[in-house]
């Protein structure tokens, strides 16, 4: 397997490009976020700030009601992503496991369901919810942010279901459990990847919403932080190390949870519970 | 007997789903056992199905019955239901807006979708190619870009490509190209469009890239192995082995981006608000400011259903195909 050095040399090269590429948005993000004023308004970029300054983060978190909407959206999405988890979990054991007449019908379902074109059902479902006089509150969110990730998420989970080998389950009944003990202690702890990398995929999905809550809650006390974010840079001008520092906050713990459970999915679907 | 009766049961796999103990009286187990395993994967979809049917269906419905009203700021507010017939449709079909905004947003869909599974190929093959630490560096770099919140990245672009002290028009006076130094690139549509398509693209390349990488781990090295004793080269192996072996991963994405890029909203609406004079808005922005926007719920959603059906049409076809690959594996 020797190869000459140029052939060694441009996929490394290559990849540094490509590295620099995807990541200098991010990393912009926060320079800019980070940098004095000055060194933002300088007719040539400064790439490595040397003057660090907390200052716009400072802006950003006295930005009104920015603890309401933290909340808020941690509220949404960490409810639409549990509640899907339980009523996917069920529903992909089935899927994958069993048996059943109208299986590819149920299957196709929900594959049509991942495709429904929420952005485009928001006029329908601003009437439905103002009609239920509940606009400007969170439980419509909850519940269309939930329906939203629940397809993917019985997608998804069908696979890994699936992917646990049969025999782990077999041979655990030959051992005496019974069909729900061998589900809850042999094959849910090897499913454990697959419900974060899952729950993650929603998580992201239901943070990042924007349609839905552009129509729905126009109540500033009861928006989420893609729309605090979004009209961020009208209220604050052209202040653009204040809009950084509040896309950094609204990105951090997505980037956080992302580069983390990404590696902690991938290691546990490839590291291989059987063997053989 | 009752042995075998244990053996085909647990083949087909429906029967063991509500089995609670193997200790049962051999008398009711057969019966029991199979009247229990008929129900259970309904009962186990139920909660799903229903959620599924309620809050996607009745949207659905719901649009289906407002395209046919005549729904403005007037009726919205009285909670009047004035009935259209389809002039809704004879309205939108009939002018020449609609079917701008159509053409716009397949050729938009289009171009993204084509380089994103141009590119995204291109490195997810690279990454199979690269070393370790290589390989975690690039991974590193597209999993920053994919985690990107969408909103955030938009915010981001826009400080990119901002007429002043942005990055990029920057970037492009000192490559020479000093007309660019204050370029504003939400001006046109075309460079509006620009911005969006590298942002989209941008985003989307870590999902193709790296899935296709993970693929690419699964494939059999003896198949490489074997073509490579029969005397195939890299080229040859790769449309012989990795391509073939990649194919419905590639159909099965192609069709996911398509979906999604078609229906994309934030990236779009965000950036510009469909701007400069709405020659930025695809099908689901239109949707948005005909109705919410421009305050004709009725016509707003009589261009939703028209979206929504277009997206039927599109992948129909993949359905099928996927519909037919489930009957294979299973």
């Amino acid at each position: 397997m020797k190869r000459s050095l140029m052939a060694r040399l441009w996929p490394n090269a290559t990849a540094l490009v490509l590295f620099v590429v995807f990541a200098f948005p991010v990393y912009w993000m926060f320079a800019t976020s980070l940098k004095p004023a000055g060194d933002i308004i300088a007719d040539d970029p400064v790439f490595l700030p040397t003057d660090i300054t907390f200052d716009h983060f400072q802006k950003a978190l006295d930005a009104d009601h920015f603890w309401t909407l933290v909340g808020n959206s941690l509220t949404v999405t960490v409810l639409a992503v549990v509640f899907s988890l339980v009523v996917a979990l069920l529903a992909s054991f089935a899927l994958a496991r069993m048996r059943f007449k109208g299986r590819r019908g149920f299957i196709l379902t929900f594959m049509i369901a991942q495709m429904a074109p929420w952005e485009v059902m928001v006029i329908a479902i601003y009437i439905i919810v103002r009609d239920a006089d509940l606009l400007n509150s969170l439980v419509p969110l909850t519940v269309f942010y939930m329906i939203m990730v629940l397809p993917f998420t019985v997608l998804t989970l069908r696979g890994y279901v699936a992917a646990v080998p049969k025999e782990l389950e077999e041979s655990a009944m030959v051992d005496g459990c019974t069909r729900r003990q061998a589900f809850v202690k042999v094959i849910f702890p090897l499913l454990a990847p697959g419900l974060m990398a899952t729950s993650l995929f929603g998580f992201i999905t239901a943070w990042n919403e924007f349609p839905l809550v552009l129509i729905l809650n126009k109540d500033a006390e009861k928006q989420t932080l893609p729309l605090w974010l979004s009209s961020f840079q009208t209220t604050f001008g052209d202040d653009w190390g204040a809009t950084m520092a509040a896309a950094s906050l609204f990105a951090v713990p997505i980037l956080v949870l992302f580069v983390f459970l990404q590696r902690k999915a991938v290691s546990g679907l490839t590291s291989g519970a059987v063997k053989g | 007997m009752s042995v075998q009766t244990e053996r085909t049961d647990t083949g087909t796999a429906a029967a063991p789903g509500v089995r609670k103990t193997d200790v049962t009286p051999p008398g009711d187990t057969g019966s029991a056992r199979r009247r229990g395993g008929a129900s259970a994967p309904y009962l186990l979809l139920l909660p799903a199905l229903l959620a599924t049917v309620i809050l996607l269906g009745w949207p659905l419905v719901k649009n289906g019955v407002l395209s046919f009203q005549n729904l403005n700021p007037r009726q919205l507010i009285l909670h009047l239901t004035e009935w259209r017939g389809f002039d809704n449709y004879t309205d939108v079909l009939g002018g020449s807006d609609f079917w701008k905004v159509v053409q716009r947003t397949v050729v938009f869909t289009t171009v993204n979708v084509v380089l994103i599974m141009l590119l995204g190929t291109l490195v997810g093959l690279l990454l199979a190619r690269l070393g370790k630490r290589m390989r975690l560096l690039l991974m590193l770099g597209l999993v920053l870009a994919w985690a990107m919140p969408v909103i955030a990245a938009t915010t981001v672009y826009q400080w990119l490509f901002a007429q002043r002290f942005g990055v990029v028009n920057w970037l492009l006076a000192k490559a020479g190209w000093s007309s660019m130094a204050d370029y504003n690139w939400f001006g046109t549509q075309i460079s509006t469009f620009s911005v969006i398509t590298l942002l989209i693209v941008w985003q989307s390349i870590p999902f193709v890239a790296i899935n296709l990488y993970a693929a690419t781990t699964t494939i059999p090295k003896e198949l490489y192995e074997a073509a490579s004793i029969d005397g195939a080269g890299t080229w040859k192996s790769f449309t012989s082995v990795t391509f073939p072996f990649m194919r419905p991963f590639l159909w099965a994405t192609t069709f996911l981006e398509v979906i999604w890029v078609f229906k994309a909203f934030p990236q779009i609406f965000a950036m510009n608000r469909g701007g400069p004079d709405r020659l930025t808005e695809t099908l689901p922005i239109y949707a948005f400011v005909e109705g919410p926007g421009n305050q004709h719920y009725g016509m707003g959603a009589a261009i939703s259903f028209l979206t929504i059906l277009i997206l039927l049409g599109l992948t129909a076809y993949y359905l099928r195909t996927v519909l037919k690959q489930e009957e294979d594996e299973l």
